[in-house]
């Protein structure tokens, strides 16, 4: 395979990466629309941004191509500081019982 | 040779070697900087999400026509000028200057458009009474934290469009080369997975039924 040749196959790919994200996005639109607002909705437009990204990530940012311990270092760094600012989540409850969970 | 000598050479030894991960430095600050800017961006997510959960009287604004068309067409926007980017990362990775230049100017006007396509809606809502701490559906929180979030971003794509520019311009000028394109490019495709979060949570979770 010639320099052109990869360039055009490494295009058609990064153009099916794009047709997916695309996708995707119209896929939120339909989910806000078609279900009812709430918690469900909540999960199910966050998963589809998730799976958004990280096709993002690995293909657009070429994440996936670099060495594993890069990739280890990034994902493992990021999600533990997503995940430690989740711990006052529950408190938002609180507020709108105004019932502090001290009483 | 004296012990000073030895300690110097010791010094240069360690500046000298290889970069973590065995990439080039300039790429490896560029994904730290990713790295911290997605905690800016969650902690402004949470924190909006965290007030609108708290909040009963949390306005819900943002009806099909005019607010959602205009959504869907940034988001079409900007995905898109992801992938006008990548063809021109393609493009300078082979050594062509000129189409690379091009596709970099075509990625900027893109920017450009959702920046403005942005401020229009902006004005949309400012034009029916939000203010930062005012609106006339519910919680005045509610400008706060949506000005906050999409100013954030909007910030993040005005000074991407202006370093597309420059870099363009330099690599073109020949001080900057393919790799400096990679590493711009890292960051314009993360102003667009920000964005893939932006819309669901601040614009989807808040359309008026």
């Amino acid at each position: 395979m010639n320099a052109a040749e990869k360039q055009s196959s490494g295009l058609g790919k990064d153009i099916v990466i794009y047709l997916c994200l695309l996708g995707m996005a119209g896929l939120q639109i339909v989910l806000a629309y078609t279900g009812s607002a709430g918690e469900g909705l909540f999960a199910r437009l966050l998963v589809v941004a998730g799976v958004q990204a990280l096709i993002a990530v690995l293909f657009f940012m070429h994440l996936g191509a670099e060495r594993r311990s890069l990739v280890v270092f990034v994902a493992v760094f990021t999600l533990f500081v997503l995940a430690t600012m989740q711990y006052g989540w529950t408190d938002s409850f609180r507020m709108i019982n105004g019932a502090p969970f001290a009483h | 040779m004296s012990h000073a000598d030895l300690t110097m050479e010791g010094r240069s030894a360690g500046l000298l070697a290889g970069s973590p991960f065995a990439i080039p430095t300039k790429k490896l600050a560029m994904w730290l900087f990713i790295i911290a800017d997605t905690m800016t961006f969650a902690a402004c997510l949470v924190a909006y999400l965290f007030l609108r959960n708290g909040t009963p009287n949390w306005p819900t604004p943002f009806k099909f026509s005019p607010s959602i068309v205009n959504v869907m067409l940034m988001t079409f926007i900007l995905i898109t000028s992801s992938l006008t980017m990548l063809i021109g990362l393609r493009h300078a990775k082979a050594g062509d200057k000129p189409a690379a230049f091009r596709w970099i100017l075509i990625t900027a006007a893109a920017g450009a458009v959702f920046a403005l396509l942005h401020l229009r809606e902006w004005m949309g809502l400012i034009g029916e009474g939000v203010t930062l701490f005012h609106n006339p559906w519910g919680s005045g929180l509610f400008g706060a934290a949506f000005f906050s979030v999409t100013g954030l971003h909007l910030l993040h794509v005005t000074s991407g469009v202006i370093a597309l520019l420059v870099v363009g311009v330099r690599y073109q000028g020949g001080r900057y080369h393919a790799d400096d394109i990679e590493i711009l490019g890292l960051y314009w495709h993360f102003v667009d997975i920000v964005w893939m979060f932006v819309v669901p949570l601040i614009y989807l979770l808040n359309i008026a039924r």
